[in-house]
C-alpha cells in the first residue's frame, strides 16, 4: 500500500509533461482576455471560477463579439459537459468519500488529470486512497493554470505565434490515448469520435465536443452488444 | 463580460464536474453503462485531437501536406512504442518545428 502523499505525488508528476501545453495555453488565455479589452480581474476570475481552458477563451470571444450572456453561458456548459463523463468514470473510486470531500475533489476534475488518473487507477486497482492521485494531478494543474493565466494577463502573449504551440494540445491528448491503440474496439471508437468531430465541427455552441463522444459511446455500446 | 456571466458559467461547469461524483448513486448505473464507461477516454479525446490536427484556424480541412499531420503521425508511433507521455509530446513538437523551420524554408 502506498501512502497518501506518495499517491498524491504520483498524480503531481504525471501532470508535468502536460505542462508543455497547459502553460502556453494559460498564457494565451490570459493575454487574449486583455486583448479583447476586458478588465484584468474579470479575465483572471474566469480561470478561478470557470477553470476550463478552451471554454474560457470561447466565453470571452463570444462576449467580446457581442453575444448575449445566455449564449456564452450555454456554450461553456456544452463544452464542459464532457466532465460528466469523467465524473461517471471516477465516481467508482470516489464513492466512499464524504459528501464534502466529493464536492471539493469535483472542482479539480480536469481533462489531463482525468486522463492520467484513469490510467493510474486502472493499473493500481488494489490501492486505497486512489482519490489522492486525482487530487495531486488536479491541484498541480490548477496551480500552473492560475500562474500561467496571470502571466498572460500581465505580460501579454510573449510566446511567438510562429512556434504554433496550439499544436501541443492535440499532442497531449494523443499521448494519453496511444496506449489504447492496441485494442481494436477502442481504435474503432476513437476513429468514430475523431471523424464525427470533423463533420460536426461547425455545429452550434461547439457541441461537437460532446456529440462526438456520445456517438462514439453509442458505437461502444453496439460493439459490446454485438460481442455477446 | 460581467461577474454574473462568469459565475453562471462557473456554476454550470462545476455542476458538470460534480453531478456524477456527488449526486448520482452508482447503483443507478446499469452494468452495461459501467462497461461502456471504459471507453470514455477513447470517445472523448479524439474529438479534441482530430480538429487540432486536421482543421486549420478557420475550421476547414488542412491539405494532405500539412506538417501537423506528419508530426502527429510520428508522435503516435513514438507514443505507441515508448508508452511515454513526454516522449509523445516532445517528438511531436520537435518534428513539427523541424518541418516548419527547416524543411519548409
Amino acid at each position: 500500500m502506498l501512502s497518501k502523499s506518495k499517491i498524491f505525488f504520483k498524480g503531481t508528476t504525471a501532470m508535468l509533461p502536460h505542462m508543455l501545453s497547459v502553460v502556453p495555453f494559460g498564457i494565451i488565455t490570459g493575454a487574449i482576455g486583455i486583448e479583447f479589452g476586458f478588465d484584468p480581474l474579470l479575465v483572471y476570475a474566469t480561470s478561478l471560477i470557470i477553470f476550463g481552458g478552451a471554454s474560457q477563451i470561447i466565453f470571452m470571444q463570444l462576449l467580446s463579439g457581442g453575444a448575449s450572456t445566455l449564449v456564452a453561458v450555454t456554450s461553456v456548459g456544452v463544452i464542459n459537459s464532457r466532465h460528466l463523463l469523467y465524473g461517471a468514470v471516477l465516481s467508482e473510486y470516489l464513492e466512499k468519500l464524504s459528501f464534502t470531500k466529493k464536492l471539493i475533489i469535483s472542482y479539480f476534475i480536469v481533462d489531463q488529470g482525468f486522463a492520467e488518473s484513469n490510467k493510474y487507477i486502472k493499473k493500481n486497482k488494489k490501492e486505497t486512497n486512489l482519490h489522492y492521485h486525482v487530487l495531486g494531478g488536479g491541484i498541480t494543474l490548477w496551480i500552473f493554470w492560475q500562474i500561467s493565466t496571470i502571466c498572460g494577463i500581465i505580460l501579454g502573449s510573449f510566446i511567438p505565434d510562429e512556434l504554433g504551440l496550439k499544436f501541443a494540445i492535440p499532442l497531449t491528448f494523443l499521448a494519453v490515448v496511444v496506449n489504447e491503440l492496441k485494442k481494436k474496439d477502442h481504435v474503432l471508437v476513437m476513429l468514430v469520435s475523431g471523424f464525427v468531430s470533423l463533420i460536426l465541427f461547425d455545429a452550434p455552441f461547439r457541441s461537437y465536443i460532446i456529440l462526438s463522444p456520445i456517438i462514439a459511446l453509442i458505437t461502444a455500446l453496439l460493439i459490446l452488444r454485438f460481442r455477446k | 463580460m460581467t461577474w454574473l456571466s462568469i459565475v453562471m458559467s462557473g456554476f454550470v461547469t462545476y455542476l458538470a464536474r460534480m453531478t456524477m461524483v456527488a449526486l448520482i448513486n452508482r447503483k443507478l448505473l446499469g452494468n452495461r453503462i459501467k462497461e461502456v464507461l471504459n471507453y470514455v477516454p477513447a470517445a472523448v479525446f479524439p474529438a479534441i485531437i482530430f480538429p487540432g490536427v486536421f482543421l486549420n484556424d478557420f475550421g476547414s480541412l488542412v491539405e494532405i501536406t500539412d506538417p501537423k499531420i506528419y508530426a502527429a503521425g510520428l508522435a503516435l508511433v513514438v507514443g505507441f512504442y515508448s508508452r511515454s507521455v513526454i516522449a509523445t509530446i516532445v517528438s511531436g513538437l520537435l518534428s513539427y518545428w523541424f518541418i516548419i523551420f527547416f524543411l519548409l524554408r
